[in-house]
């Protein structure tokens, strides 16, 4: 049988605001264990919470971005449940009236554009961490409340992804758009960009939903898509066979490969949700809303058209270079200097990516700056370098942190294009390999690249590879 | 030696010279220890602190530096009430090592101003009750008559009291823990509005309806410290955001003549002592001013609706004793056990019976039956009561169905017990500010207090208006 596959995806996007949510404390939780804590993120006896502003606007930021109603009144609820982690016993977070509702995403699939609706974004506050030593302490498990209250917005979509690939490109949108409006570091590594997803199938043009299980800890978008693709298979040998589906929350291991249930319907905790006494509603003035609209970036979406238009780039290149807002903003940079876009795009999304990856570094940090790489790929374009030189020169200027110019007097790369110099050198080269010039006049002509590699040789690559070749042609047809 | 008896001249007294706080707390301190044998009234006495307190305010007289309003005065602190450096117990044996680490905005406010903290009273744990019989370190009895107790929960404070140890104590007040005891020990105990008195360090129970009051021996006491602790506090998002009329102190002249009281029937019908009834109305009688009869049929539901809310509530509030960070823990191998053993362990049977009510009612399935009506139900009660507001100024009704009862009487039946909130709920419902203030005595000499509720903001008229019938009532 024929099945369509329903997604949807919880995600949780920690803000990057200086303190946390209720109390003054510092978000940086990569601090020693519980040095960045006071009595009310430890919940102490008699603490109460206050709202940071802060949360409140990177909150109306999200949800302009994400095309969301902001309700403009919404009400906080505790979530009880207990569990060291959680000093208060419960989590403030929103319930019956959350933040915003009706958002949407634009992703693409193999048939186009597609609609992913949020359903809702709500504000609540992040817990601790445990540690399980694996040696040593024995029976003990530590608690680290560093993260205690870091403040979270849950961002809930609808069910309307259709496959694991639909599903992490959703995700990548989300994660790009909070990363834009910098109010989310995206890290999923890290944990400070989390996503949970809950998925069914059911018969192709059937109506009714299947039963849906949720899956946990997708710390990467190759795990979503593994763990997605494992549990669509899972559901579909089940059914197939006649089973029944369980409802189920699961964690995917990945070394496994596969999804290890955790919980049942039957032994999942009741919430016991209430609205918080201690935190009036949130009230939000439309004025607030308008002013924040001024503190929206031009959203990647958009800035992936205007590239387009603006400077005739390759759609597919747009979207490498919108990935982020600062690779955006150092194509732009560049392109304020130099007009050759397209060789500009080219270079960004092939070396620069490289080098990024392979160093691990971030755009805002990489020692090339836009003025460096204009000044290399305009000395190529001149001639004076070609490919592989100026490839070997943007390597050294990363490694030594030097501008082209001096790469190339230092380095010696510049590209010789005299036609006797070179002349000279093909000579050499068809007289140094004799046997081989025998074997070419004897019809094996493939022996011309040969030639040509041993020019480049000789020159240690500065050879114009475009004369080299014409040079060599005509040699070999006067012979 | 003998101490004035008011707060306003303890202070003057001291700041004229005339007595030093050294000898205002050693006084105290003596007075408080030979009580305490008697009526249980302090979990912990702070002897060294309160004097070392004293020590720095006699140095500061004399360096002629600006002395605080509240100097060397005197102040018992109900152990639900966080005070740092200080065990604050809240009389559970969860939280019986606990020494907090900051202090409530309240007590900062009164150690600016020079007050001396003398010790922290006894409740029922977790200010659940209405006897201090459920404290984890004993019950308070009533300094009237000691085989009776002095209400609660904040029996302590109305005991320290009422024993002319202290001038005023602090309390907490979510149903009526500040006014019934006041009223069963003969005392003055005022609540006033919701979000006057930040609720930063009051160790909550049912954070909706708690709010910090004053006990003391007469209004203007109440008047001069709730002045002082009262006003907006950032770390409490449900204070209210306006300042406190200045000079709050002293308390306005109030024509009674001009002021209109109602009086609910169904605070004086069934349920409510004969003798009681008759003390209030022959209370009522003598006072100007014109009094009517009304009848609010929705306040005989205040009590099942307040024993949904308030456990609802505390059912969460009271979460954090898990044994994890601070407090009591029994130890065990498995996590679940360690919850199970140090909860069971160490919470007493009131605290748990209302664990479990609230757990219930808030749980998927019976939250719409149960929390949800009872919230609409408050509000309802609310809406009648502020209606009643509008057309009177004031709603006047016995503090408790009945004077203090004797200790372990209505140990046995909760229910019976929970009856004595009958008439004091329904201003923590809508925030109001309300006061009970003596009125009488019955014929076993045991005080009948008289309850008077005010409009919400309105604390300093209602203050005003009790000054002035504790004058009438005093008045033979």
């Amino acid at each position: 049988m024929e099945y369509e596959v329903v997604i949807g995806l919880e995600v949780h996007a920690q803000l990057t605001t200086e303190t946390k949510i209720f109390c003054g404390c510092s978000t940086n939780y990569n601090t020693p264990p519980n040095t960045n804590v006071c009595p009310i993120c430890l919940g102490h006896p008699g603490v109460l919470p206050s709202l940071n502003q802060r949360v409140v606007d990177f909150a109306i930021m999200a949800a302009i971005a994400l095309k969301a109603t902001i309700n403009r009144v919404s009400y906080f609820a505790r979530k009880n449940y207990f569990y060291p982690d959680l000093p208060k016993g419960y989590q403030i977070t929103q319930y019956e009236v959350p933040f915003a509702v009706d958002g949407a995403i634009e992703i693409e699939t193999e048939t186009g554009t597609k609609q992913i609706r949020i359903r809702e974004i709500h504000i609540e506050e992040d817990a601790g961490k445990l540690f399980h030593p694996e040696s040593g302490a024995g029976l003990y498990t530590f608690v680290d409340m560093n993260r205690c209250g870091v403040p979270l917005l849950e961002i809930v979509s609808y069910p309307d992804i259709r496959s694991p690939k639909e599903a992490s490109n959703y995700l990548k949108r989300l994660r790009q758009t909070l990363r834009y409006l910098g109010i989310c570091a995206g890290n999923m590594e890290e944990g400070n960009f989390r996503c949970d997803a809950n998925i069914s199938i059911k018969p192709l043009g059937s109506e009714k939903f299947g039963t849906k299980r949720e899956l946990k800890n997708l710390n990467s978008f190759r795990f979503l898509e593994n763990a997605l693709s494992w549990e669509i298979e899972y559901q579909k040998n089940v059914l197939g066979s006649g089973g029944k589906i369980l409802q189920e929350t699961l964690t995917w291991d990945e070394k496994e490969g596969r999804a290890i249930p955790i919980r049942s319907k039957e032994t999942s905790s009741d919430y016991r949700y209430f609205p918080e006494p201690d935190l009036p509603p949130l009230h939000i003035e439309e004025e607030r809303i308008e002013k924040l609209k001024w503190l929206i970036p031009e959203l990647p979406w958009e800035r992936e058209t205007r590239l387009i238009r603006q400077y005739g780039i390759r759609e597919y290149d747009a979207e490498l270079i919108c990935s982020e807002r600062g690779i955006a903003d150092y194509f732009e940079k560049c392109a304020s200097m130099f007009n050759d876009y397209r060789t500009l795009a080219n270079w960004i999304t092939t070396e620069i990516f490289r080098e990024l990856d392979r160093r691990n570094l971030k755009i805002e940090s990489f020692p090339v700056k836009p003025e460096d790489l204009v000044e290399l790929i305009k000395r190529l374009k001149a001639g004076e370098l070609n490919l592989s030189t100026a490839r070997k020169a943007f390597t050294i200027m990363i490694d030594e942190n030097k501008t082209a110019a001096q790469v190339i007097s230092e380095y010696d790369l510049v590209q010789i294009s005299d036609t006797r110099e070179l002349e000279s050198i093909v000579d050499a080269v068809l007289s140094e390999c004799a046997k081989e010039l025998e074997r070419y006049k004897a019809g094996k002509t493939s022996l011309f690249d040969f030639f040509l590699g041993q020019v480049m040789r000789k020159t240690k690559g500065k050879a114009s590879p475009h004369l080299a070749r014409e040079l060599l042609k005509k040699r070999l047809e006067e012979i | 030696m003998k101490l004035p008896g008011r707060a306003i001249e303890i202070i003057s007294a001291f700041k004229e010279g005339e007595i030093s706080a050294r000898e205002i707390t050693e006084w105290t301190l003596e007075r408080i220890k030979g009580w305490e044998p008697k009526i249980n009234a302090y979990i912990t006495i702070t002897a060294a602190e309160a004097l070392r307190q004293a020590e720095l305010l006699d140095q500061k007289r004399k360096n002629n530096k600006p002395l605080g309003r509240l100097s060397a005065l005197p102040v018992a602190i109900k152990d639900n009430i966080i005070t740092k450096g200080i065990k604050t117990t809240c009389a559970s044996r969860i939280l019986s090592n606990y020494i907090p680490p900051y202090n409530a905005t309240a007590v900062e406010r009164l150690l600016q101003e020079d007050a001396i903290i003398v010790g922290k009273t006894n409740m029922d744990e977790f200010a659940m009750g209405s006897s201090t019989e459920h404290s984890a370190f004993g019950a308070t009895r009533n300094p009237l008559d000691i085989l009776r107790v002095a209400g609660g929960s904040s029996g302590g404070s109305a005991a320290t009291v009422a024993s002319l140890a202290v001038p005023v104590a602090l309390g907490s007040d979510t149903g009526g823990s500040v006014r019934q005891p006041a009223s069963f020990c003969g005392v003055v105990g005022f609540k006033p509005t919701y979000g006057r008195i930040s609720r930063f360090g009051l160790v909550a129970f049912a954070s909706s309806l708690d709010q910090i009051g004053v006990i003391s021996k007469n209004v203007t006491d109440s008047a001069l410290v709730y002045a002082v602790i009262a006003g907006y506090d950032p770390h409490d998002s449900t204070s209210i955001n306006s300042p406190i009329e200045s000079p709050f102190f002293p308390l306005d002249n109030i024509d009674l003549t001009r002021s209109r009281f109602a009086v609910p029937e169904e605070f004086l019908g069934e349920g409510i002592n004969e003798e009681v009834r008759g003390i209030i109305l022959n209370a009522l009688s003598r006072l100007p001013g014109k009094i009517e009869k009304i009848s609010l049929p929705v306040l005989s539901y205040a009590v099942p609706v307040y024993y949904i809310i308030a456990p609802a509530e505390m059912s969460s509030n009271l979460a954090r004793y898990d044994g994890v960070r601070y407090g009591v823990r029994e130890n065990s191998e498995d996590l679940i056990e360690m919850y199970e053993l140090t909860r069971s362990r160490n919470f007493g049977d009131e605290v748990k019976r209302r664990i479990m009510i609230g757990t219930f009612v808030l749980s998927s399935g019976y939250y719409e039956a149960y929390f949800k009506k009872a919230a609409q139900a408050r509000r309802i009660i609310s809406n009648a009561l502020l209606e009643t507001l509008k057309k009177y100024d004031f709603i006047l009704s016995p503090t408790t169905p009945t004077t203090a009862f004797r200790l372990g009487e209505k140990l046995a039946d909760p229910l019976e017990m929970y009856l004595s909130d009958i008439c004091t709920t329904v201003a923590n419902f809508a925030g109001l500010p309300a006061i009970s203030i003596p009125c009488g005595r019955d014929k076993n000499g045991l005080p009948v207090g008289l309850q008077i509720m005010g409009r919400p903001m309105d604390d300093r008229r209602l203050l005003s208006v009790a000054n002035e019938i504790e004058k009438i009532l005093s008045e033979g």
